[in-house]
C-alpha cells in the first residue's frame, strides 16, 4: 500500500524494511510503555498495597488486552502517517499565509482528523486502563425529578476523549508547523540502539513538556466552550447530566489534581508513543546505506553509486546515497580505489566521472540558485537593463523555493529535488498548493505581488509603524533601497511602475487604454488592502524564511563537498592514474564561485542572522542553520584541496579572478 | 665539560645496561650501570625499550637556558643570545605576571558589595530559584521561617537534607565535584599551576605562523607572522579560560573553552581591526556542561568535541549549525582531557577516576581503559595515529599503547620510559629531576617527545622541568633521551606546544612561569612522513602510504648509521648559521 507501489528498487528494497522494522521497534515497545503506564496512572500515595494489587489485576484483564491491541493499531497507523509524509528536504513556509495554506490543505487536513481520531481512541484505551471515575461514557445515577436510578453523562471520561481529540489535532498542526516529518541526518554515526539510548531520556522530557502545554490549553478552551460538547453529546445519546456533581467547565470542576495529573500523564504516553514512532523511523531511515562503487553484473548497474548518485526520484535515496559518497571518501581507501579506478576494457574512468559530474552540477545548481536570488534581491525596485530584464530566469522569486510551487526554470535538478516523491503526500502538496498558495502569496505570480504592496511586505518596512499609513511619494521612493525580498515584476504581465520612469521596453509590451484601466482598477484595489492590518499581518515575510528556503536542502551540497574535496584530496597520493586531475580545475572552480555566491549571500539582510533556539519539541530544526554549516563545509573544503596540492595549484588553469581568490586561500587569509 | 653524574636514591629505577644503547644515542656519557633493579619477570618484556631519565645528559646550572638543539646535541647559553636564524623567528613575548589583573571575584556574585535589603519572600525564591536552582529555593524557604506555614519550613528543610544527603553521597563517589570551578579547571588543566599562571593557555595555528595567547585577564592575544596587529579578544563570558584550539582547515576560527561555555571566535585575519567585537563569537552551550575543562577539533575541521568534569557525558558539536550531541558514559564521573589523534581516528578521552576511554570516531564507539594507579592526567598521539602515549597521576612512567586495524586493539599497555627522580650531582649542588608528569606532547614528525615534569614546588632543587627524548619507531618503538629543556634562573616551565608545521625539525614553544614565551627549535632531518594534514584519516595512510613508511622508515635507520659514523651531522638549515 501506500508507496511501497513504486517501482523503485531502492523503495522497494530498503525504505520498505527500514519501515517495517522501525514500526516493529515502536510496536514492540508498547506494552512496557502501557504497563508502566497502568502503575502511574492509578498511583495513590495512601493505599500503596490496594494500588500494586489493583494494577497487577488490571494488566492481566481481558479489557487490557483489548485496549493493548487498539493501541497497538493506533501506532501502526500513525507509523503510516510518518513514513507517508516523511521528507528529507523541509518546507519553509515564507509568509503566515503560506503557513495557512498548508494547514488548510487537504492532505493535512486529513492528517489532522486521523490524529484527531486516533487520539481520541488513544485516550478512550486510557480510560479503560485508568478505570476508576474514567471508566465508562455513562454512570447510574439519581435523577432529581424522576427519584429513580438513570443514566447519566460521565464527563470525565468525555473530558478525557475530548482531551485526546485535541492533543491528536495540536500534535499534527504543531508536528508542521515545526515539520516533525522533516527527517534530518545526525552529525556523527552511531549504532541505531546508541542513537535510541542516547535520545530516549529527551523524548521522556519532551513528551512530558508537550503534554504540560497541551493540557493547559485545553482546559482553557474546555473551560470556555466545555458546554457545547457535553450538551450535544447528551442529546444525542439521551444521556442525563448529574447536576450533583461540578460539571467540569467550571471552577469548581477543573479544582482537582488528580484530574491534571491523570490528564497530564495520559497525554504524556499518547504524545510519547506517538515521537516513539517518529524517533524509530528516523534513526532507521537516515541509518547509512552501502552503495556498491561498481558492481560486476550487469543488472545490478542501477544499485552502484555512479547511478544511484544522478538519480533524481526518489530523494531519500539520492541523499543516502551522498551520504555514503561523503563517508567512503573519509574512511574508506579500498573504496576509494575503486572511485579512482578505470573502466576494464577502455580504460576510462567513468565511476570518477560520473561522481564528480553530479557533484560538480550540484553544487554549481546551488551557485546558480544564490545567484538567481541575489539578482532578484538587488534588483528589486529598482530598473534594470531590459536586457536582464528578459531573461526569464531572474524572474523567480525567493519563495519559490520555499512553498515548492515554482522552480527555477533553468534547474531541472531543482525541480527533482523539491519534490519528494518518496511520499504521495511531498507530490500532492505541491500539485494542490500552487492554485492555493498562489493568491496568497505575494511573490508569486499573484495580482497581489505588486511594487505598491511591496513595501508593505517586505519586513524591514511594514516594522516601521508610520509607513502602513503615509503614502506620499517621498516615502516610496526611498523603499526600494529597503526591499530585500520579493521578485521581478515582469511576472506581473507589467513592467514595474517604480517612481524612477522606468524605461519601458516598447517592443516588450503594447500598453492599450484596456490594460492601462485594468491595472489601476488593481492598484486601487491593492491600494485598499494594503491598509489593512490583518491583510499586512497575513502577507508580512517570516524574516530569515526566505534565506533557509533557499538552502533547505543543503544536506545534499555538504556532502557533495566533503566527498569530492575528501576524493581529491586523498587523490594525491592514492590516485594512480592521475584521473581526478582532469577534472581538478572544473571542481575547484565551481567551488570558487560557490564561496563567492555564498559570501554574497550572507552579506544580505536577514541571511546571517542566526535562529533562536526551540526547546523541547520534536520538531528537527536542523534545517535553520543549514546555511551556516554549508559555509563552513565549502571553507574547508577548499582548504582541504589547497593543503594538499599547496603550491601545485598554481599550475591549474582557472579564470584570474578565482586564481586570486585561490591564492588567498593558499595564504590562509579567508 | 662532561661531568660525571652519580646516581643517588633511584637505584630501584634504572632497569638498562649499557649495551641495549642505540647507536645513535647522543654522546652516551657517564652511564651508571645499577643492579639490581629487575624484579620480576614482567618487566623484562620492557626492557629493552625502556628509557630513564638517568640517562639524559646534564642540565646546565647557572642561568643557563636551552637554546636549541643542533647536531644531535642541546646547545645552552645565556639568555640574552638566545635568538636564532629562522624564517620567522616567532616573537619571544613576555607577559609579566604584575602586568595582569585576575578578576578579583571569580565567581561568587556582588552580593557582599550591597547593603542587605529585604524583598518580599517570593522576590527573593525568585531570585534563589534564578541564582541557586532548587537547592537555593528550599533554603530561602527553610530560612524565612518567619513568613511562610510552618509545615512549609520544615517539609523544605527535609527536602533539602536529603538533597544534600545524597549530593554528598554523589561527591563521595566522585571527589572532583566539591571543588568549585576554577579548582576544578586548575586541577585538570594541561598548564602548570593554572592558577597563578600569567599565560592560561596557548595554541599555535595548525597551517600558519599564528599563535593565540590566553592570559591571567581573561584576554587573548593573537600574533601573527605576516602582520603586526595583534588583535585581542575579549568577550563578557571569556572567563577561566582552560584551553584553546584552532580549527583545523581554516584561517580564522579559534574555539575557547571558557567556565560557562565555548565560545568560537572568528578572526578576520584581514580585518585591520585590534579589538574584534563580540559579535565575531558564537556562544555555544549546553546545560550542565560547564566548566569546560578540554576540546579538540577533529583534524578533519568538522566536529568540534568538548569536555567538562562535571558532566558525563562529551559533546560533539557542529559548530557552524550549533547542532550538540552528547556521547553520555556515566563511568568515570565526567571527562577532563580530551585528544584527538592526527589522522582523526580515535580520541583519547580521560576522566577524573581512574579510567579512561579510547574513541573510535567512524561509529563513536569506545573502549574502557581502567588503570590501576591514577587517573590519565596527559596523553598524546603519534602522527599516524597508531600509538597513544601516556602518563597518569601518581605514576612516574609512560606508557605506550599501540593500536591497529588488524589486530583490533591492544591487550595491555606497555611502560616506554621511566620518569623516577633521579639526582644529579653537581659541585654546585645537586639537582633533582624527575617525578609526576604534568603534560605530553608529542612533535607532528614523531620524533621528539617532550615531557613537562611537575618537580616539587617546595624544594629547590627540584624544580618543574621539561625533558625531551627521541622517539623511534623500528624496529621497535623506544624512547631515547634528547636532554633537558631549562629556562632562566627561577622559572619554571608552565605549558608547551610543538608548532605544527616546522620545517626543519621541531619546534617547542614553552611558557614560563614569569610569563615569558620562548621557543626552542630542534634541528634534525625529518624522515618520516607527516600526518597527512587534512585529516584524511586511515585514508591516506592506507594502500599507498603504508609503502612510503616503510621506506622511509628503512631510511631513516641507514641515515642514523651513518650519523654515528661520521660523528657530525649537518643540517643544511643550520650550516649557514653555523659558519656565521
Amino acid at each position: 500500500m501506500f508507496s511501497f507501489n513504486q517501482s523503485c528498487w531502492f523503495i522497494r528494497k530498503v525504505v520498505r524494511w527500514r519501515a517495517i522494522a522501525s514500526i516493529a521497534w515502536s510496536v514492540l515497545l508498547l506494552p512496557p510503555i502501557t504497563s508502566l503506564l497502568i502503575f502511574i496512572i492509578r498511583f495513590s500515595v495512601f493505599h500503596p498495597t490496594h494500588w500494586l494489587s489493583g494494577c497487577l489485576g488490571v494488566l492481566t484483564e481481558a479489557s487490557t488486552l483489548f485496549s493493548m491491541f487498539l493501541l497497538c493499531s493506533a501506532v501502526i497507523l500513525i507509523a503510516f502517517f510518518n513514513l507517508q509524509y516523511y521528507t528529507v528536504v523541509p518546507s519553509i513556509p515564507c509568509s503566515r499565509v503560506a503557513l495557512l495554506a498548508e494547514v488548510l490543505h487537504p492532505g493535512q487536513c486529513l492528517h489532522s482528523l486521523v490524529h484527531c481520531a486516533v487520539g481520541m481512541l488513544v485516550m478512550w484505551c486510557v480510560c479503560v486502563m485508568a478505570g476508576g471515575r474514567y471508566h465508562t461514557l455513562h454512570t447510574p445515577c439519581t435523577h432529581s425529578e424522576s427519584g429513580g436510578p438513570d443514566l447519566c453523562l460521565n464527563e470525565y471520561h468525555l473530558f478525557m476523549l475530548l482531551a485526546g481529540a485535541f492533543m491528536g489535532y495540536s500534535h499534527s498542526l504543531l508536528g508542521m508547523v515545526q515539520n516533525i516529518h522533516y527527517v534530518s541526518f545526525h552529525i556523527i554515526q552511531q549504532y541505531k540502539y546508541m542513537r535510541f539510548k542516547g535520545s530516549a531520556w529527551w523524548l521522556v522530557k519532551c513528551s512530558a513538556v508537550q503534554s504540560l502545554y497541551s493540557v493547559r490549553n485545553y482546559i482553557i478552551l474546555y473551560f470556555l466552550f466545555g458546554r457545547v460538547p457535553r450538551t450535544w453529546i447528551s442529546h444525542t445519546l439521551n444521556l442525563h447530566v448529574d447536576s450533583s456533581v461540578h460539571s467540569l467547565d467550571s471552577f469548581g470542576g477543573l479544582c482537582d489534581v488528580s484530574l491534571f495529573y491523570q490528564l497530564w500523564v495520559s497525554g504524556m504516553f499518547l504524545l510519547l508513543t506517538w515521537y516513539l514512532t517518529v524517533l524509530l523511523f528516523r534513526i532507521f531511515i537516515t541509518e547509512p546505506y552501502r552503495f556498491p562503487v561498481q558492481s560486476l553484473f550487469s543488472e545490478d548497474a542501477e544499485e552502484c553509486l555512479p547511478k544511484v548518485l544522478t538519480e533524481n526520484s526518489v530523494l531519500v535515496m539520492k541523499f543516502l546515497a551522498l551520504q555514503d559518497l561523503a563517508l567512503l571518501s573519509q574512511h574508506s581507501p579500498s573504496r576509494r580505489q575503486e572511485v579512482f579506478s578505470l573502466s576494464q576494457p577502455g580504460g576510462h574512468p567513468h565511476n570518477w566521472n560520473a561522481v564528480s559530474k553530479e557533484c560538480v552540477s550540484l553544487l554549481s545548481e546551488l551557485t546558480q540558485r544564490l545567484v538567481a536570488h541575489h539578482d532578484v534581491v538587488a534588483s528589486n525596485g529598482r530598473t534594470k537593463p531590459p536586457s536582464d530584464r528578459s531573461d526569464p530566469r531572474s524572474s523567480s522569486s525567493s519563495c519559490s523555493v520555499t512553498s515548492g510551487t515554482e522552480d527555477l526554470p533553468d534547474s531541472p535538478h531543482r525541480s527533482a529535488l523539491t519534490r519528494t516523491p518518496a511520499s504521495v503526500f511531498g507530490s500532492a502538496v505541491k500539485g494542490v498548493n500552487s492554485p492555493l498558495t498562489a493568491p496568497f502569496t505575494p511573490d508569486l505570480t499573484a495580482p497581489f505581488s505588486s511594487p505598491a504592496l511591496r513595501p508593505l511586505l517586505s519586513p524591514q518596512v511594514a516594522h516601521r509603524p508610520w509607513l502602513g499609513s503615509v503614502q506620499s511619494p517621498h516615502v516610496t521612493r526611498r523603499n526600494p533601497k529597503l526591499w530585500s525580498t520579493s521578485t521581478d515584476s515582469q511576472t506581473n504581465g507589467s513592467p514595474a511602475p517604480s517612481p524612477d520612469p522606468a524605461p519601458k521596453p516598447a517592443e516588450q509590451q503594447k500598453p492599450s487604454f484596456l490594460s492601462q484601466w485594468l491595472q489601476n482598477r488593481k492598484e486601487q484595489v491593492k491600494g485598499f488592502l494594503a491598509k489593512r492590518v490583518l491583510v499586512v499581518y497575513l502577507f508580512n515575510k517570516l524574516p530569515e524564511a526566505s534565506s533557509q528556503a533557499l538552502f533547505a536542502d543543503s544536506q545534499a551540497h555538504i556532502w557533495a563537498l566533503e566527498g569530492l574535496s575528501h576524493l581529491v584530496a586523498a587523490s594525491y597520493s592514492e590516485d594512480k592514474y592521475g584521473v581526478v586531475q582532469t577534472t581538478l580545475p572544473s571542481i575547484l572552480s565551481c567551488m570558487l564561485s560557490l564561496q563567492e555566491a555564498v559570501d554574497r549571500h550572507f552579506k544580505l539582510p536577514h541571511a546571517s542572522s542566526k535562529p533562536g533556539k526551540t526547546s523541547y519539541s520534536l520538531g528537527d530544526s536542523a534545517y535553520k542553520t543549514l546555511r551556516f554549516a554549508l559555509r563552513a563545509t565549502l571553507k574547508t573544503a577548499i582548504y582541504r584541496i589547497t593543503t594538499t596540492f599547496r603550491e601545485h595549484l598554481h599550475a591549474v588553469s582557472i579564470p584570474v579572478e578565482q586564481q586570486k581568490r585561490l591564492q588567498q586561500f593558499l595564504e590562509y587569509k579567508e | 665539560m662532561k661531568k660525571n653524574h652519580a646516581l643517588h636514591g633511584s637505584a630501584s629505577f634504572s632497569p638498562l645496561n649499557a649495551t641495549v644503547f642505540p647507536y645513535d644515542a647522543p654522546n652516551p656519557r657517564g652511564y651508571v650501570k645499577t643492579h639490581g633493579a629487575i624484579s620480576g619477570a614482567r618487566l623484562k618484556v620492557a626492557v629493552r625499550s625502556m628509557c630513564s631519565l638517568a640517562l639524559f645528559p646534564l642540565p646546565r646550572l647557572g642561568g643557563q637556558v636551552t637554546l636549541y638543539e643542533a647536531n644531535n646535541e642541546l646547545v645552552w647559553g645565556n639568555s640574552t643570545e638566545c635568538n636564532e636564524k629562522q624564517h620567522w623567528t616567532p616573537p619571544s613575548l613576555h607577559f609579566p605576571r604584575e602586568t595582569l589583573k585576575p578578576h578579583s571575584c571569580p565567581e561568587s556574585s556582588s552580593k557582599a558589595a550591597f547593603l542587605d535589603h529585604r524583598d518580599t519572600l517570593w522576590m527573593r525564591s525568585a531570585g534563589a530559584w534564578r541564582d541557586a536552582g532548587l537547592a537555593g529555593l528550599l533554603d530561602e524557604i527553610t530560612n524565612s521561617s518567619e513568613e511562610v506555614p510552618k509545615w512549609l519550613t520544615l517539609s523544605s528543610g527535609c527536602v533539602l537534607a536529603l538533597l544534600r544527603w545524597m549530593s554528598s553521597f554523589h561527591c563521595s563517589l566522585f571527589p572532583h565535584l566539591t571543588l568549585s570551578g576554577e579548582d576544578m579547571v586548575a586541577e585538570f588543566s594541561q598548564v602548570l599551576g593554572w592558577s597563578d599562571s600569567a599565560i592560561r593557555s596557548f595554541a599555535w595555528h595548525p597551517h600558519t605562523d599564528k599563535f593565540a595567547v590566553a592570559l591571567l585577564d581573561d584576554s587573548i592575544k593573537i600574533y601573527n607572522s605576516k602582520s603586526a596587529i595583534t588583535p585581542t579578544l575579549k568577550h563578557r563570558l571569556q572567563r577561566s579560560v582552560s584551553a584553546m584550539q584552532w580549527k583545523p582547515l581554516c584561517a580564522s576560527t579559534l574555539a575557547v573553552a571558557c567556565h560557562t561555555c565555548l565560545l568560537i571566535w572568528h578572526v578576520d585575519p584581514n580585518s585591520l581591526s585590534t579589538r574584534p567585537s563580540s559579535g565575531c563569537a558564537q556562544v555555544l552551550t549546553h546545560p550542565g556542561h560547564s566548566p569546560v575543562t578540554s576540546i579538540a577539533w577533529s583534524p578533519s575541521g568538522s566536529l568540534l568535541v568538548s569536555a567538562s568534569p562535571v558532566d558525563t557525558a562529551m559533546m560533539v558539536w557542529n559548530v557552524a549549525a550549533e547542532i550538540c550531541v552528547p556521547l553520555q558514559r556515566v563511568g568515570g564521573g565526567g571527562v577532563t582531557n580530551l585528544s584527538w589523534s592526527p589522522d582523526g581516528s580515535r580520541l583519547l578521552a580521560a576522566t577524573p577516576s581512574a579510567l579512561f576511554r579510547v574513541w573510535e570516531t567512524k561509529m563513536w564507539t569506545c573502549e574502557r581503559w581502567p588503570c590501576l594507579k591514577g587517573r590519565c592526567q596527559s596523553g598524546c598521539w603519534s602522527p599516524d595515529g597508531s600509538r597513544l602515549l601516556f602518563c597518569v597521576q601518581g605514576g612516574t612512567v609512560i606508557y605506550a599503547l599501540t593500536f591497529s586495524d588488524m589486530t583490533g586493539g591492544p591487550k595491555s599497555a606497555a611502560v616506554v620510559a621511566d620518569l623516577s627522580e633521579t639526582t644529579f650531582s653537581e659541585p654546585d649542588g645537586d639537582l633533582i629531576v624527575g617525578g609526576e608528569v604534568q603534560s605530553l606532547a608529542w612533535d607532528p614528525t614523531g620524533e621528539r617527545l617532550a615531557v613537562l615534569l611537575k618537580g616539587n614546588a617546595e624544594s629547590s632543587i627540584h624544580s618543574a622541568i621539561i625533558a625531551v627524548f627521541k622517539t623511534r619507531s623500528s624496529p621497535i618503538f623506544e624512547l631515547l633521551p634528547c636532554g633537558f629543556v631549562k629556562g632562566e634562573a627561577g622559572t619554571e616551565p608552565r605549558l608547551m606546544q610543538f608548532q605544527p608545521h616546522f620545517q626543519h625539525g621541531a619546534l617547542l614553544t614553552v611558557c614560563w612561569s614569569n610569563g615569558r614565551i620562548s621557543h626552542v627549535p630542534f634541528y634534525f632531518v625529518v624522515f618520516s612522513v607527516r600526518a597527512s594534514p587534512h585529516g584524511q584519516g586511515r585514508g591516506c595512510a592506507g594502500v599507498v602510504g603504508e609503502e612510503v613508511d616503510e621506506g622511509s622508515g628503512e631510511f631513516s635507520r641507514g641515515s642514523g648509521r651513518w650519523d654515528t659514523a661520521a660523528g657530525v651531522w649537518d643540517h643544511p638549515g643550520i650550516s649557514a648559521q653555523a659558519s656565521e
